[in-house]
């Protein structure tokens, strides 16, 4: 391997927003290698890169290529230093051909006019060059996936890129687009590109690349010779949870019924059935978890009982009563609290002080408000009372939610949609991506409410907090249940699995369990 | 503890007296360069306004009809509605006023009161008209508004040459309005009415109502983030239309008021701004009803040292214009020094994180 080409030395990026997305970062890739960049959602990859190509400013550190210092104070300046950037999201104009796209900018000319076949030759030169095919003259809204990423790779290299950053590069690809791209990837090193990788899909490190840095929470945990390290290595360095969260929880004691789904089916705004007669139903005092790939109709299941979504087909009772045309007013007075994925869409207001978010739920409850005025001697002491008792690190309940920690943020969110002592609640993503202190608190505050006799839906993407917290269990796949399991710490994650890709599904007969 | 949120709040304040000062030295550097006078013509601006009794009355009496389009403006603004309306409010409420004054006849306490009310309603009910067209049909409220404020204006011309207008009078004007209508003057000298009073008293119950009632919190969550308010079980839809009739209530009350406070017959040939003027107000004040005083006294402060100035030196009142037009330029610019808030925030994050890990 060569020797460093480039160094970025105690990173530190503070968001306008308060967010510490950078801490202190230290970062260097050798001449010719490919250097995978791994970490969770929000671990903070993105912010770095974003720095190196010149797109974000750090507050505190510094930049070295082949030594020298440079600061990058946009794109342009980047581009110029032999550092190129394929983005997640395409930056291509879909009505131009491959040519076209590929000259942006720094266009041939003839006289006064676009120089079309000298761009074309350009273009088929390059791609020849690096045996990426693509056919110059093509709309790029005509070409593929995989070849727009192959046209994006081609434009940074026909500006001179020598670094080349491809931020999750597989993320949209077939396995045999995927596997060409490797192809491709390997062949620039051999030409002496050095490359960075952003992924978290392990297998794809361990066989695309020379070595890896870690991220997590802001920090680089360290940097490691690929072949030194397992993928199980790798995943507890990412997620640093050596110590799987235990919960102490009693024994189930379900009581009546609460939640009764009923063949709900809804068709999305793009006309796809994304779910399909599911059926199923939840008890005073257990927690029932639904698991699967994102995107195969948990999102439909929480929006429809929540009230977010109208039913369109089937029917949801709460308490005995159908939620059909009723507001989310009135599904929240039957004593229903949602906790929502995106604390940042629907959790809060987060301009807003904690105290204004707190109560968001209650704010019209007489105990708060006589028919005129508020009354804010009782806001403020259930907001202080709040801070307290869910441990919300905040300087006073009138700081704007916004200056707060995602942990914190979610705590928030937490305790006002807990305090009412709901009789079912919708717990959708409760601790994603926030820190394990936080993560453990609102576990714990959930077991505690399972206790008192809250009936809980549980959605989580993470299968440690799924299999941890569920006592019964539903597996959702396209849209359907794919699963259900009555006792929830029989599974394995290896089995769940399985079902979680549509590898397996139970019987009609089965599932049907999931009604009782 | 508290340290945090105050040098945010004391950066915001002292931001928005930068872009003040940064206009007025604009300005200076203006009348510098183009006045044969500027020594003279800087005084009158700055000073004129309380070189008399009667000037500083003027100042006052522009306030009054800025309070309520600045409060009217604030209100609406608060429930992320971009709605301009106010100024057709505030012309629909004059017009409406006019009608109720030369038209009725009532007792001299009652004729008034019925008079602003009247045109407080109006308001209200062309102020939800661009409310109702973003619920219903998602058309944005800002084109919306800007366009049916020249919908009403001709309209109220319509009915003004039809309905109230004075044959006798050589202009397009209503008739007279009758002693029984008019506004106690309250300052001898000057020709503040009752209307400050009115507008003192609108002040508090805005302040009171977006910050201490159910209603402004809701209002108030609406605005800053919609999908947070119908996740909360709030009623999106009523409290914007709620909010916009409050709003429009208060411009057309302001229009009302001004009307019956100041003229002796309805003679607006165009669109008289008030409205505009509300929107820099509520600017100014970051839609904070308690601070809508001090920014309808400053515009009224301007206005009025621009014209004593420009009548009694060679530049023009229109130099106002521009100091307006900086001054929210800057106030509104979000990067207006945000090198230093970002700086302010980095630090503060820096020292959370550290104690933090003392903590630890």
């Amino acid at each position: 391997m060569g020797k460093e080409v480039l160094a970025m030395k105690g990173i530190t990026k503070v968001y306008p927003n308060g967010i510490v997305a950078n801490k202190d970062i230290s970062f260097s890739i050798d001449e010719g290698e490919i250097h995978a960049l791994v970490g969770e959602n929000g671990a903070g990859k993105s912010t770095l890169m974003k720095i190196l190509f010149g797109l974000e400013k750090a507050q505190e550190g510094k930049v070295f290529l082949r030594e020298q210092e440079v600061i990058f104070t946009n794109p342009q300046h980047a581009i110029e230093h032999g550092v190129g950037m394929v983005h997640q999201h395409f930056m291509l104009v879909p009505s131009l051909t491959v040519a076209e796209n590929m000259v942006l900018g720094v266009e041939p000319k003839k006289g006064l006019r676009f120089d079309t076949k000298t761009a074309e030759e350009q273009t088929a030169n390059l791609s020849k060059q690096y045996s990426f095919e693509v056919d110059p003259a093509a709309k790029v809204s005509d070409i593929s996936v995989g070849t727009k990423q192959k046209v994006e790779i081609l434009k940074a290299l026909f500006r001179g890129a020598k670094i080349l950053i491809l931020d999750e590069p597989t993320a949209v690809l077939t396995p045999q687009e995927t596997k060409e791209l490797f192809k491709q990837l390997k062949f620039l090193k051999e030409k002496g590109h050095t490359i960075i990788f952003i992924s978290h899909k392990l297998n794809e490190v361990k066989e695309l690349c020379d070595r890896l840095t870690v991220m997590r929470r802001g920090t680089t945990i360290g940097t490691y010779q690929v072949s030194e390290v397992s993928e199980e290595d790798i995943s507890r360095l990412m997620v640093g949870r050596d110590v799987i969260l235990k919960v102490n929880k009693k024994p189930v004691a379900p009581g009546k019924n609460i939640l009764n789904v009923k063949g709900i089916t809804y068709v999305n705004e793009f006309g796809k059935n994304s779910l399909k007669n599911v059926s199923f139903n939840l008890r005073e005092g257990e927690i029932l978890g639904i698991a699967g790939v994102e995107g195969n109709g948990q999102r439909e299941i929480v929006d429809l009982v929540t009230g977010l979504q109208k039913i369109q087909h089937g029917d949801v009772e709460i308490k005995g009563e159908s939620i059909r045309g009723k507001s989310i007013r009135d599904i929240r007075d039957l004593g229903t609290s949602h906790v929502p994925e995106d604390r940042m869409v629907y959790g809060v207001a987060e301009t807003e002080s904690v105290k204004a978010n707190v109560m968001s739920y209650k704010y019209s409850d007489s105990k708060y408000t006589n028919k005129v005025m508020q009354n804010s001697k009782e806001i403020n002491a259930l907001a202080d009372r709040l801070v307290v008792d869910y441990l919300i690190k905040c300087n006073n309940a009138d700081q704007p939610v916004k200056m707060l920690s995602g942990g914190n943020i979610q705590k928030v969110v937490v305790a006002r949609e807990f305090f009412v002592e709901p009789d079912f609640i919708i717990c959708d993503q409760p601790t994603r991506g926030i820190d394990v202190g936080a993560i453990e608190f609102i576990r714990k505050e959930l077991v505690a409410l399972r206790e008192k006799g809250t009936a809980v839906l549980l959605n989580s993407a993470d299968l440690n907090e799924v299999l941890e917290l569920s006592d019964r269990l539903i597996v959702m796949h396209e849209g359907e249940i794919a699963a259900f399991f009555e006792d929830a710490s029989k599974i394995t994650e290896e089995e769940l699995g399985l079902y979680m890709l549509g590898l397996k599904k139970q019987s009609a007969e089965e599932i049907g369990r999931a009604v009782q | 503890m508290i340290k945090k949120l105050d040098r945010l709040r004391k950066f915001e304040m002292l931001r928005t007296l930068a872009a003040v000062g940064l206009a007025l030295a604009i300005a200076f550097i203006l009348i510098l360069l183009t006045s044969e006078q500027p020594i003279q013509a800087i005084r009158a601006f700055a000073l004129g306004p309380i070189s008399k009794f009667r000037y500083f009355g003027n100042v006052i009496e522009l306030m009054i009809p800025l309070l309520f389009t600045g409060l009217a403006v604030s209100v609406m603004f608060s429930a992320n509605q971009f709605n301009l309306i106010s100024e057709g409010a505030f012309f629909v409420g004059a017009l409406g006023s006019s009608w109720i004054a030369t038209n009725f006849l009532l007792p001299a306490g009652i004729h008034p009161v019925v008079g602003i009310l009247v045109a407080g309603m109006i308001g209200a009910v062309v102020a939800v008209i661009p409310a109702l067209l973003k619920l219903k049909w998602n058309a944005d409220v800002l084109v919306s508004s800007l366009m049916l404020n020249y919908i009403l204006m001709f309209l109220g011309f319509y009915f003004l040459n039809y309905h109230l207008r004075d044959p006798n009078a050589g202009d397009m004007a209503s008739f007279k309005f009758p002693a029984s209508a008019k506004l106690l003057r309250i300052l001898p000298g000057t020709r503040v009415h009752i209307g400050l009073i009115v507008a003192i008293l609108a002040v508090i119950l805005v302040y009171l109502l977006m910050f201490k009632t159910r209603w402004g919190y809701e209002i108030r969550m609406v605005g800053k983030n919609e999908s947070f308010a119908r996740y909360s079980g709030m009623n999106v839809f009523r409290v914007i239309v709620v909010s916009q009739m409050v709003g429009g209530f208060l411009a057309g009350l302001g229009g009302g008021i001004e009307m019956l406070g100041m003229y002796t017959r309805f003679k607006y040939k165009t669109l008289p701004g008030f409205g505009w003027d509300g929107v820099i107000v509520a600017i100014l004040a970051k839609n904070n009803p308690a601070l809508v005083p001090v920014g309808a006294f400053f515009l009224a402060y301007l206005r009025i040292g621009a014209d004593i100035m420009s009548r009694s030196t060679d530049v023009s009142s229109q130099l106002v214009g521009i100091i307006q037009g900086v001054v929210i330029i800057l106030v509104a610019a979000e990067h207006f020094m945000s090198k230093r808030k970002n700086r302010i925030i980095y630090e503060e994050s820096m020292a959370d994180l550290s104690a933090a890990k003392e903590a630890k």
